[in-house]
């Protein structure tokens, strides 16, 4: 165990993988000699050289387009998005390419390649630097679409992102990166000292699938992914209520087994996540969750979410789930 | 009051037309280019600018009287032509069995080649075995010349229990990964991007292998035409650029495509050699792919080149072309029928006549028939069987997962 934030866990993965598996190149703006805008890919070209980490031309539906490529001629490509904000240019190749060339050519062609895209707000962004666009993935069969939160789940999910033989979105919360987030922008602390910092080295994978729970209760089930793993974490702490919390990590397929179990414990939910509410993942939630658990519901299941706006820049602290909104929303869970 | 604004036409902006509608009289100026026009430069040398001429050119082997000429005559020898004749002649006779099967209801659509066959062909018989192609519906041909089966072809066009895309494809969409014929995509243009992809992957492990891919004149307004042309200059990969200038993208004519007047010589812009060749030219078409293959074999990458060609046929089974363009616009059209062109060239030459044309027409006629009633044991869309229902739910990723598994049961099947 090493402790790492998470830029380090998920250059430690790009790192193992690359060393095990030559079929690996990987590209995307500024990650070559710069190492990335946030640092992601640092040192990795020089390590591995210039033909497997390159800088790509900024043409995110080029470079998705030559990840497809190569992906149905047998690398294995790793893409970044510099911000996911700016993966629509790519998306007719994700959505119509990428997720159905298995499916398409009866099998013969497979298109193993991860997409990593920073993504959500907290870094005062402002509408395009702080999207997090995951539900405009997971309404499209053949993706797999992933979501870490932590130095230890991002490097053990990014190598099973890498080792899958279908390609993945995954989502990096762009807020995490140095330190998790609970809610208060004045007090960010780094991930010295977390339990979640200490992440293997070498090989580590985490399946893909699997969701994580990260504290339990009996009174509320909170689900959440990304930045508002942690916002919810201190939301229960601050409400004093007994919640499991869990950590969807996977979108696509979700850890249904692992929500309905805590539901069935539990009989109230609340959903958190900081996308829009309309059409955002927490409605699939909610709707899996009432066909599975209907008889033990206790309470109708909450959605704290981000607003039906665009992600606004100098008022960001009032569009994303905070502690208090995610506390109240528990709270009402508890109502008889 | 501010200035008066110039107004140079009635019109606010320019809505580009075709040269004639259905009740106007077909355009076309007659060819002045010739086979002795232009040189061919030595493909291990040449530099884009160095292709100038030919970009703007037309690259010409057969002369108007029949003859092959010029710089660019591949000197072909007599089987190879006839070999190449006898693709082109299969692939139409296959398409017009095709259509015909479509119109009772054995097939739901259909895409002919008519008027394009020279160019997947001669082009892929241009390339190494090895070579990636990476078509769009455009270009089946290449399948005739890599050897595909009919009989798996049609299983694929009526989409019975054997086809080896299960039903799931559009007939035409074909792929045949042992061929090296990659998954053909309905979104036009997508293919053209991702052959980048596919020749810097053959470069990275360092393998003699090019990519080819075509896209058409219509397509190539989208971003996908523009990010691959840029792609290949930037990172120099083994890939072949063709854009297949057939006139019309349905009722879209190539003027409403683009304002420039020539496409192949927007690719000198990213210092990339280009060619503007006949693409109703068998062995024109043949020689430029050879050059391009050559200039991969000298590790110099990415050739840019249009295919003047005019679709002689609808777009689809779907479509009526009498209701946007003239009946007879094919008729006027200087560069002729591409199967023509090599018959009377190889009857002039001696090693074709008349005769030996019928006859082979008959045997592959015979043999597309056969190949037809067989494949229709397994199945088609009209009377079934299909590919079981199943074949929905899996390969939508490598192992099915618990929501589409669920799905699956709930259908039931």
């Amino acid at each position: 165990m090493t402790e790492m934030n998470m830029i380090q866990a998920l250059n430690s993965a790009l790192d193992e993988r690359m060393n095990a598996d030559e079929d690996i190149v990987v590209f995307g703006e500024d990650v070559g000699f710069f190492g990335g805008v946030f640092r992601v890919t640092d040192g990795l070209q020089k390590k591995h050289g210039a033909h497997r980490i390159f800088d790509a031309p900024l043409a995110e539906g080029g470079f998705a387009a030559m990840a497809f490529g190569m992906g149905i001629n047998g690398l294995r490509p790793v893409m970044e998005i510099q911000f996911a904000d700016y993966i629509f240019p790519a998306y007719d190749q994700i959505v119509n390419e990428m997720a159905k060339v298995r499916h398409r050519s009866g099998g013969e062609f497979t298109c193993p390649v991860t997409i990593r895209a920073p993504a959500g707000g907290g870094i005062r962004g402002g509408h395009h630097h702080s999207q997090s666009p995951e539900a405009q993935f997971t309404h499209t069969p053949g993706l797999k679409v992933v979501y870490c939160s932590t130095p230890r789940n991002g490097k053990g999910l990014l190598t099973s992102a890498i080792e899958s033989n279908d390609p993945v979105i995954f989502f990096e919360p762009k807020r995490c990166y140095r330190g998790p987030f609970y809610g208060d922008p004045h007090n960010v602390p780094t991930w010295k000292g977390h339990e979640d910092a200490d992440v293997p080295e070498g090989h580590y994978a985490i399946p893909l699938g699997q969701a994580n729970m990260v504290q339990e209760g009996d009174a509320c089930t909170v689900i959440a992914w990304g930045t508002m793993v942690h916002v919810a974490q201190q939301a229960i702490k601050d409400c004093g209520i007994s919640c499991d919390l869990i950590d969807l990590q996977t979108l696509v397929p979700w850890d249904r087994d692992a929500v309905v179990n805590s539901v069935k414990k539990t009989g109230r939910v609340v959903v958190v996540h900081e996308a829009p509410k309309t059409s955002g993942f927490g409605g699939e939630m909610a709707a899996s969750i009432q066909e599975r658990c209907f008889y033990h519901l206790e309470a109708p299941i909450e959605r704290v979410t981000g607003w039906d706006t665009p992600f606004p820049h100098t008022t960001e602290w009032d569009y994303m789930p905070s502690p208090s909104r995610i506390s109240e929303a528990i709270k009402r869970t508890q109502e008889d | 009051m501010g200035e008066q604004r110039e107004v140079i036409t009635a019109d606010p902006y320019i809505v580009g037309k075709p040269p004639a509608r259905p009740d106007g009289k077909p355009g076309f100026a007659a060819w002045t280019e010739k086979p002795s026009d232009l040189s061919r430069p030595d493909p291990a040398t040449c530099s884009a600018p160095d292709t100038h001429d030919h970009a703007h050119g037309l690259i010409r082997v057969l002369s108007d009287a029949g003859d092959a000429e010029g710089e660019w005559d591949p000197k072909m020898d007599d089987a190879t032509l006839l070999e190449g004749l006898g693709y082109m002649m299969k692939l139409r006779i296959f398409d017009d069995r095709m259509i015909k099967m479509q119109r009772t209801g054995k097939l739901s659509f259909y895409m002919r080649s008519l008027g394009e066959e020279a160019i997947a062909i001669a082009q892929t018989m241009a390339l190494k075995e090895q070579d990636w192609i990476f078509p769009t519906y455009r270009q089946p041909g290449a399948q005739f010349v890599r050897g595909r089966d009919l009989v798996s072809m049609i299983n694929h066009c009526v989409g019975n229990i054997e086809d080896n895309v299960k039903g799931r494809q559009m007939p035409v969409h074909y792929t045949w990964k042992e061929g090296r014929f990659i998954s053909v995509s309905s979104p036009v243009g997508t293919q053209f991007s991702q052959a980048i992809g596919v020749a810097m992957a053959s470069a990275y492990k360092g393998l003699d292998e090019a990519c080819i891919t075509w896209i058409g004149d219509g397509a190539s307004a989208e971003g996908d035409y523009h990010y691959a042309v840029n792609f290949a200059s930037t990172f120099k990969p083994p890939v072949i650029l063709c854009l297949v200038n057939n006139q019309w993208a349905i009722s879209t004519h190539q003027n409403l495509a683009t304002g420039g007047r020539n496409f192949a010589a927007r690719g000198l812009a990213y210092d990339i050699p280009c060619l503007r060749v006949d693409g109703n030219d068998f062995l024109a078409v043949y020689a430029v792919t050879e050059w391009a293959r050559q200039r991969i074999d000298a590790g110099l990458g990415p050739t840019h080149m249009e295919l003047y060609t005019y679709r002689a046929g609808p777009h689809s089974s779907s479509d009526d072309p009498s209701v946007y363009r003239h009946a007879d616009e094919a008729g006027y059209w200087p560069g002729g029928d591409p199967v023509e062109r090599l018959k009377q060239h190889a009857i002039k030459k001696g090693i074709w006549s008349e005769e030996k044309h019928s006859a082979l027409e008959k045997i592959l006629d015979e043999e597309i028939m056969s190949a037809y009633k067989e494949a229709v044991k397994n199945g088609d869309l009209a009377n079934g069987p299909y590919p079981p229902a199943s074949t929905i739910f899996t390969e939508v990723y490598e192992e099915v997962p618990w929501h589409i598994q669920e799905q699956r049961e709930e259908l039931g099947k």
